[in-house]
């Protein structure tokens, strides 16, 4: 023993054995930790992997074959580009027709530089990509992909490409890899979550505010209660099922702004979306807020009462300001729920291809999941990399979001510290 | 008769309080005079803040409370189906054992009690005048928009006196008010007790034996919710008639 102290030999600490469980523990829990880690890194580099690369460029159309002014499209100023169109067009590269089309959008005579070359690019060269590699391949093999395209491709371009472009995140769906984008499904999932919280935050705090703060503890409200908890964790697609029963069929007139005098559309629109996927977060928010109510104590609402305020001025003045912060990160955890969801919008009808962006309420729709999904589905290899673009745009909003939400939950927390 | 009734705050007929299945407070009659401090002790369990509780309809927040009898304030019984106990709240006044002021500034914390009973007076000056009676003015007078919560324990429980009387009540209603303080906050509690009774009529619970005797003027000890004896404080400690009074005073149980 460490201390000689007399009159302690019924004690026997085992020091040893009780270090090496507490260290055992210790480790496992580590482990646990680590796991997790290596799971978020593990997605993030396959993204990052797959979102960046070496890809091989071959034109359909060589640009010495319209242009003898350069040999690089950047090197070539209006002119030369106005030009080297109508070679093309002298050629029968690009129809008399489709000419007579850009011309009427816009007079080549008057279209800048750079609008110019963009349509040499897609409407006469027309690359296509015929490889594409991930960025540890581009880094590590290089002298592979170098090989193949020597040996397969010795006359296209191999190029460094990123897949998140500009024209990726601000253009509609296209068949076309290169000029396809996301921007549809961008404006479509911020409608229909705008939506769904506009509907759900009111009626969910409505919700909780009464049963926390009004309902007594009967029989009935016990089983109000248990419901919700089961709603919370009924699988999403059958909220799918009942959006697509309730609001496509059977609110129809609504849905599709028949009762508002919109014609030739269904049930399948933004407005039908929304109205789903508020119906899937609603109980998130119910149990979340009650959380966020329960944590007041019952102190604060004793000392209102004791001034001889009512119910409702105790809730208004006290318990919503408390509880306000915890009920914004409940919201947001149901707004990260939604924006995930694919099932329910699936079976609710969203587009696989929707060249129109939702304009309002009545438009049909699609959502960023739906667009990976989507994406993920065609043959080519080279929409892999366009899925996984869009999924880090998906996960830049849900952090934008989440972060956004931060500040403003710091900001209440010192509001109502300081206030 | 008519005097009668202007000399007794409260007057309790026949009260009974059961939380559920449990009897705690057991037909209880007794009447608090105007403008005195009347202590409750006990020991712990005997119903004495479930009494309290009762005084201002409390007792109506927690489910399952339900009370019988007659508490009389100005001729009309509290408990009456037509009396709202949220007016009766704001005639008789409560303060907890901890103090729980608002998570708001000082200056709101007297305020905002005033405002919703539709105060429309000088705000500021009822807010100065009130923080001055708990003779909390001069720690607080440069910081009145500064968080309450940022006060210490004893500054907190006077605030929550100053807006208990800023909504002028007739009667104070104090549960232990000084249990979570140290010696010298409570002295300063104790203190202001005697000063507020010339306005108020103060009913106290407390454990502390010597509080009791220093600031109330009627004693009523109560034992597994009955009224054992009541009268005034100097009797009850120094001639006791129940022998479970003496008991208890003595320090032999509780």
């Amino acid at each position: 023993m460490m201390f000689p102290v007399a009159g302690h030999e019924d004690f026997h600490p085992n020091m040893g054995s009780r270090k090496v469980r507490a260290a055992t523990w210790n480790g496992i829990f580590l482990a646990s930790t680590m796991v997790g880690v290596l799971a978020l890194v593990t997605l993030v580099a396959t993204l990052v992997d797959n979102c960046f690369g070496a890809v091989i460029l071959q034109d359909a159309v060589a640009l010495t074959d319209v242009s003898d002014a350069g040999k690089t499209l950047e090197g070539l100023d209006a002119p030369q580009l106005r030009q080297a169109l109508q070679s093309a067009a002298d050629q029968d590269l690009i129809s008399p027709g489709r000419l007579a089309i850009l011309e009427r959008d816009g007079p080549l005579a008057t279209r800048t530089a750079e609008d110019l070359r963009f349509l040499l690019i897609h409407e006469v060269l027309q690359p296509t990509v015929e490889r594409a590699w991930g960025l540890t391949d581009t880094l590590f093999h290089s002298d592979e992909i170098a090989r193949v395209k020597q040996e397969k491709f010795p006359d296209a371009e191999l190029v460094f490409r990123s897949w998140i472009t500009p024209d990726f995140l601000g253009r509609s769906q296209s068949r076309d890899v290169l000029l396809t984008g996301i921007r549809g499904a961008i404006i479509g999932s911020l409608i229909i979550i705008l939506l769904a919280v506009c509907i759900a935050l009111p009626v969910g705090v409505g919700a909780a505010i009464w049963l926390e703060e009004y309902a007594g503890n009967t029989r009935l409200n016990r089983f109000i209660q248990t419901n919700i908890y089961n709603l919370a964790g009924v699988p999403s697609i059958i909220y799918g099922m009942l959006g697509l029963s309730l609001f496509v069929r059977g609110l129809e007139g609504l849905t599709s702004g028949a009762w508002f005098g919109i014609e030739g559309v269904n049930g399948r629109t933004v407005f039908s979306a929304g109205l789903t996927l508020a119906l899937l977060i609603l109980p998130i928010i119910i149990i979340n807020t009650q959380e966020a109510l329960k944590a007041i104590p019952q102190s604060l609402r004793w000392s209102s009462y004791g001034v001889g305020a009512t119910r409702w001025q105790t809730i208004w003045h006290h318990v919503i300001p408390a509880a306000g912060d915890r009920i914004l990160t409940g919201t947001v955890f149901g707004v990260s729920r939604a924006l995930g969801e694919t099932a329910p919008l699936v079976v609710v009808g969203a587009s696989a291809v929707l060249t129109l962006d939702p304009s309002g309420l009545f438009s049909k729709f699609t959502t960023l999941p739906m667009q990976v999904y989507t994406l993920s589905q065609q043959p080519q290899e080279e929409f892999k990399h366009l899925a996984s673009a869009a999924i880090i745009v998906l996960m830049i909003i849900l952090l934008g979001l989440n972060s956004v939400a931060i500040v403003l939950r710091g900001r209440m927390k010192k509001t109502k510290e300081a206030a | 008769m008519i005097a009668d009734v202007e000399t007794k705050a409260l007057d309790l007929t026949g009260v009974n309080i059961h939380y559920g299945d449990f009897h705690a407070v057991k037909d209880l009659s007794m009447s608090y005079q105007t403008r005195e401090i009347t202590a409750l002790i006990g020991p712990s369990g005997c119903g004495k803040s479930t009494l309290l509780r009762s005084l201002n309809r409390m007792n109506d927040l927690i489910a399952g409370t339900r009370t019988d009898g007659q508490v009389l304030f100005h001729g009309k019984n509290l408990y009456d189906p037509d009396v709202d106990p949220v007016q009766v709240r704001r005639w008789i006044g409560m303060v907890f054992q901890k103090p729980n002021p608002f998570p708001k500034t000082i200056f709101e914390n007297v305020a905002w009690g005033a405002r919703i009973n539709g105060f429309k007076g000088d705000m500021e000056e009822l807010v100065v005048t009130s923080l001055q009676r708990v003779a909390l003015w001069d720690e607080v007078k440069e910081k009145l928009y500064k968080p309450a919560l940022a006060l210490s324990g004893g500054q907190q429980q006077r605030l929550c006196i100053a807006r208990t009387i800023a909504v002028k009540p007739e009667i104070v209603l104090m549960d232990e008010p000084t249990s979570a303080l140290d010696p010298i906050s409570t002295a300063k509690i104790e203190d202001l007790l005697d000063e507020l009774k010339k306005s108020y009529t103060i009913i106290i619970v407390t454990h502390n034996m010597q509080q009791a005797g220093r600031v109330s003027d009627k004693a009523a000890f109560m034992l597994t919710g009955v009224l054992e004896e009541f009268g005034p404080t100097d009797q009850i400690f120094f001639n006791p008639k129940n022998p479970k009074t003496e008991a208890y005073i003595s320090g032999r149980f509780g």
